[in-house]
């Protein structure tokens, strides 16, 4: 079990070693952390803050593809928790007071479990296919975000509600605490329970989970509704990082991103096993790219044509088939060499032994 | 013939996987136009060295030569290419595609570049006839036709690729007695116009029915070769299990007692009538006590899962009446219906049983941990305690918790899909095929328990396409026919004749 796991996120680990060790070559102060007025400072920092949204969604992402689903909506619910939070604290009679803040914070997430709400109901309930299901939340979202600020980019002022993404706690950004801490809540509510037991069983097998007595729909509702709260704190992130809420832009295909954390991460969008860990990974991979374009002076136009090049790389290193290919080009053709628990399984078929 | 060349021969074959010896130095030959039967327990190497000569599995060591050229095939194409074609237990076809395009699938005829659909047609149409399956609509969709004809379909592929070796894994296990006989006659013919037919099966009578030569496999390693005609049936099941009667003299003896339920007054446990769903089963009137093996029986396709999935909530009932202990019940779900302590074991175990890709322990505590909800995981101690147990009782191997349980042979399986639904301790057992394409020593273990829960007190609905295991087990049997209950017929010096009697009876 555990050599699993391993064997599973063995590759993104490597992947992102290798990618922060590029970055450590040409600028060698790259991996080195500095204290400066008792808060940390450090590439290593920046990317974790700027990749905090990211693996936020992420995590919610990896828990919705185990169950066969997938949430294209994060984007738009990043947009609406954002747009509800400064529309309140704008409207409220005392817009820099903490309360105002919290209470903006506790509308914000509520906002997002409502949608998760909505978006388990129609997949668990009414039965739509996932992708389409949270396509109309993702299309109407950016609408809904736009009556909120009504069409217009709201700034805020207020100290604790920017302490969200810029603040320092412990010498560490908030952002990454907050992080850290609902990383920590996903992990022991689904591996503490049997919630992850569940989880992977209906995205394995749905027909034999429900004669086994499983009840999906709810296990379907939970993960929504988790993957829209992640979204919505991640919303919360990205406006007090700016001190504005921007319905448009706040977001934007950030739900691609997290699909990918998760790929990159090792699970497989066809559902069943899934790995936290990898999926966070998976995010720091995705973020110290887009780091390391800016650290190698790569140009602009060809930025994203680079990144595509590293997730294909990684893609294929986990793809068994590709990995054969290539020990036998290694090794030259063996007969015989090929065990049958290696051969043509998907990485989530892996014989564990 | 035995001066002939073999067109298949397997010399010193071994294949081993992380911790265990799968094959060990077992030779095979197969001889152009013979039925060569391949024979042993589950786990004893079967399915393993069909993959190595499919080229599912590339081989440790030894030998491969296919019509005198020695082959190393890494994959399914290359033993494809080398003339050798499988059918496989599931079919292994596109469902939602037609007759033609399955048949055809890959090697279409073109024209001008683009598929010659009138020769795609003509083409099936000539080989279906080959195959007495002249009535098939080439055009119509796989899935429109039955398991048997599907089976039979899948044969015609490889008769239109000119197949040298043609191997049959399981072919008949969910076929009823006529479309064994129409599998039959299209293995003969295919026999004398020379092709070398490897031939897997649980049923032995089967096996003498259709079979030349067979091979014998035990725990990997070769036990022997023999023609059919000198290996009598007990010598046969001997060298499978290795040992002597014992087992068998166990599965011979009738149970023939009177069990607790009924004699002592208690109220049914389930009680149905008029029981039905449109479109599905109707008319079913059934009473099971408690301590009591009651038995379905009919021909495949009769209605007697469907049964089973109605008194199990799998799909509801739309009209009768169900009442559990006295009181009326509406099943809605599965859950609601393991919530009144029942347990449903599915015919189609990979399907609608195993989660394949956990473990042999989280299989095994699924059904429990479900009706407790996610919320309160049942403690790894306790797991493992269950787990232990259960492995211990029921023989399961590898008797390793952490297990992936594709990875365990399908008698395995089943008994992993069994302990599920024991430690839920349910009233009421469903049983549906439990004994279906499992080895011997394995079926006698499940018919010795399902006797023993019976004992214990609970009820169990037993479901079977052997007529000789349902009279052997149940104290009642009901009778399927149609998709109607049709007779129940009380077990005491029933023959199998006699069953049969009813259903044919009930045909008029």
């Amino acid at each position: 079990m555990k050599s699993l796991m391993k064997n599973r996120i063995a590759w993104p680990v490597i992947a992102l070693t290798l990618l922060l060790l590029l970055n450590q070559i040409f600028r060698p102060d790259f991996l080195s952390l500095r204290m400066q007025d008792g808060h940390l400072y450090g590439s290593i920092i920046d990317i974790m803050r700027n990749g905090a949204p990211t693996i936020l969604i992420a995590l919610g992402m990896t828990l919705v593809i185990a169950t066969r689903g997938i949430d294209l909506s994060v984007g738009a619910v990043v947009a609406i928790a954002g747009a509800a939070s400064c529309a309140y604290i704008v409207a409220s009679p005392e817009p820099a007071s903490p309360v105002t803040a919290a209470t903006a914070v506790l509308i914000a997430v509520i906002a997002g479990l409502l949608l998760g709400v909505w978006n388990g109901f129609l997949v668990s309930t009414i039965g739509v296919q996932p992708i389409i299901a949270t396509l109309v939340l993702m299309t109407a979202g950016r609408g809904i975000a736009q009556l909120i600020t009504g069409g217009q980019i709201i700034s805020v002022s207020n100290d604790s509600y920017k302490s969200i993404g810029a603040g320092y706690l412990l010498t560490l950004p908030i952002s990454i605490l907050i992080t850290a801490a609902v990383f920590v809540l996903a992990a022991v509510l689904t591996r503490r329970t049997a919630l992850g037991t569940l989880i992977e069983a209906v995205g394995i097998n749905p027909v034999a989970s429900r004669l086994a007595g499983i009840r999906a729909r709810n296990i379907i509702w939970i993960v929504y509704v988790f993957s829209a709260a992640c979204a919505a704190i991640a919303g919360l992130m990205i406006s007090s990082n700016v001190t504005a809420a921007d319905a448009n832009n706040a977001g934007l295909y950030i739900e691609m991103d997290a699909i990918l954390a998760v790929v990159i991460g090792g699970t497989s969008l066809a559902g069943g096993r899934y790995t936290l860990v990898g999926t966070v990974v998976g995010a720091f991979i995705i973020q110290t790219l887009t780091t390391t374009v800016y650290t190698l002076g790569i140009p602009p136009e060809v930025t994203l044509v680079f990144k595509a090049l590293v997730v294909i790389t990684v893609c294929l290193l986990q793809a068994p088939k590709a990995r054969n290919l290539l020990r036998n080009l290694k090794a030259g053709p063996k007969p015989g060499s090929k065990k049958p628990d290696s051969k043509e399984l998907g990485s989530k078929e892996k014989v564990a032994v | 013939m035995n001066e002939i060349v073999p067109v298949v021969e397997m010399t010193d074959i071994a294949i081993g996987f992380p911790g265990v010896k799968a094959l060990d130095g077992v030779d095979f030959r197969l001889f152009q136009g013979e039925v060569h039967a391949l024979m042993g327990e589950n786990g004893a190497g079967k399915s393993t060295l069909i993959k190595a000569l499919t080229g599912v599995y590339t081989i440790d060591s030894g030998t491969i030569t296919v019509l005198g050229a020695p082959q190393q095939f890494s994959t399914p194409a290359e033993s494809q290419a080398a003339g050798i074609s499988t059918v496989y237990q599931e079919v292994n076809l596109c469902t939602n595609l037609t007759v033609e395009e399955n048949v055809l699938l890959g090697r279409e005829p073109r024209r001008r570049g683009t598929i010659d659909w009138k020769g795609v047609r003509s083409r099936t149409r000539e080989v279906l006839a080959e195959l007495h399956l002249g009535h098939v609509d080439p055009g119509s969709l796989l899935s429109s036709h039955s398991i048997a004809v599907q089976q039979l379909i899948a044969i015609a592929r490889s008769v239109e690729i000119n197949a040298k070796v043609l191997i049959l894994d399981e072919p008949t296990s969910s076929l009823d007695a006529d479309e064994v006989n129409q599998l039959f006659r299209v293995i003969r013919d295919l026999r004398d116009r020379g092709v070398a037919i490897l031939f897997v099966s649980h049923f032995l009578e089967q096996v003498y029915e259709i079979s030349d030569r067979m091979t014998v496999l035990r725990n990997g390693k070769l036990v022997g070769e023999y023609m059919t005609r000198d290996l009598s049936r007990m010598e046969l099941i001997s060298r499978m299990i290795g040992k002597d009667m014992e087992a068998l003299a166990e599965l011979d003896h009738a149970p023939a007692r009177t069990r607790a339920g009924s004699a002592a007054g208690l109220p049914p446990f389930l009680e149905t009538s008029g029981l039905g769903r449109k479109g599905s089963v109707s008319n079913v009137d059934l009473s099971i006590y408690p301590g009591e093996v009651v038995g379905l029986a009919g021909l495949l396709g009769a209605g007697r899962t469907e049964i089973a999935r109605l008194i199990f909530g799998a799909d509801r009932a739309d009209e009768g009446s169900l009442k559990i202990k006295g009181d009326s019940q509406k099943l809605r779900s599965p859950r609601t219906a393991i919530d009144k302590r029942i347990g449903f074991c599915s015919e189609d175990r990979k399907e609608e049983g195993l989660i394949g890709d956990l473990s042999v322990r989280d299989n095994l505590v699924l059904a429990m941990q479900a009706s407790k909800g996610w919320a309160r995981r049942i403690p790894r101690r306790v797991q493992d305690e269950l787990v232990a147990e259960y492995i211990a009782t029921l023989d399961i191997r590898p008797a390793n918790p952490d297990a992936l349980i594709r990875n365990l042979s399908g008698g395995n399986q089943q008994k992993v899909l069994l302990a599920r639904w024991l430690v839920t301790s349910p009233e009421l057992l469903i049983l549906d095929e439990p004994t279906r394409g499992i080895d011997i020593g394995a079926k006698t273990q499940i018919q010795k328990l399902v006797n023993k829960l019976a004992d214990e007190g609970m009820s169990i609905l037993f479901i079977s396409s052997e007529l000789e295991e349902v009279l052997r087990l149940s104290d009642r049997i009901a009778v399927i026919k149609d998709r109607a209950m049709v007779a129940e017929i009380k077990n005491d010096d029933v023959s199998v004749e006699d069953v049969m009697t009813v259903i044919a009876g009930g045909a008029q």
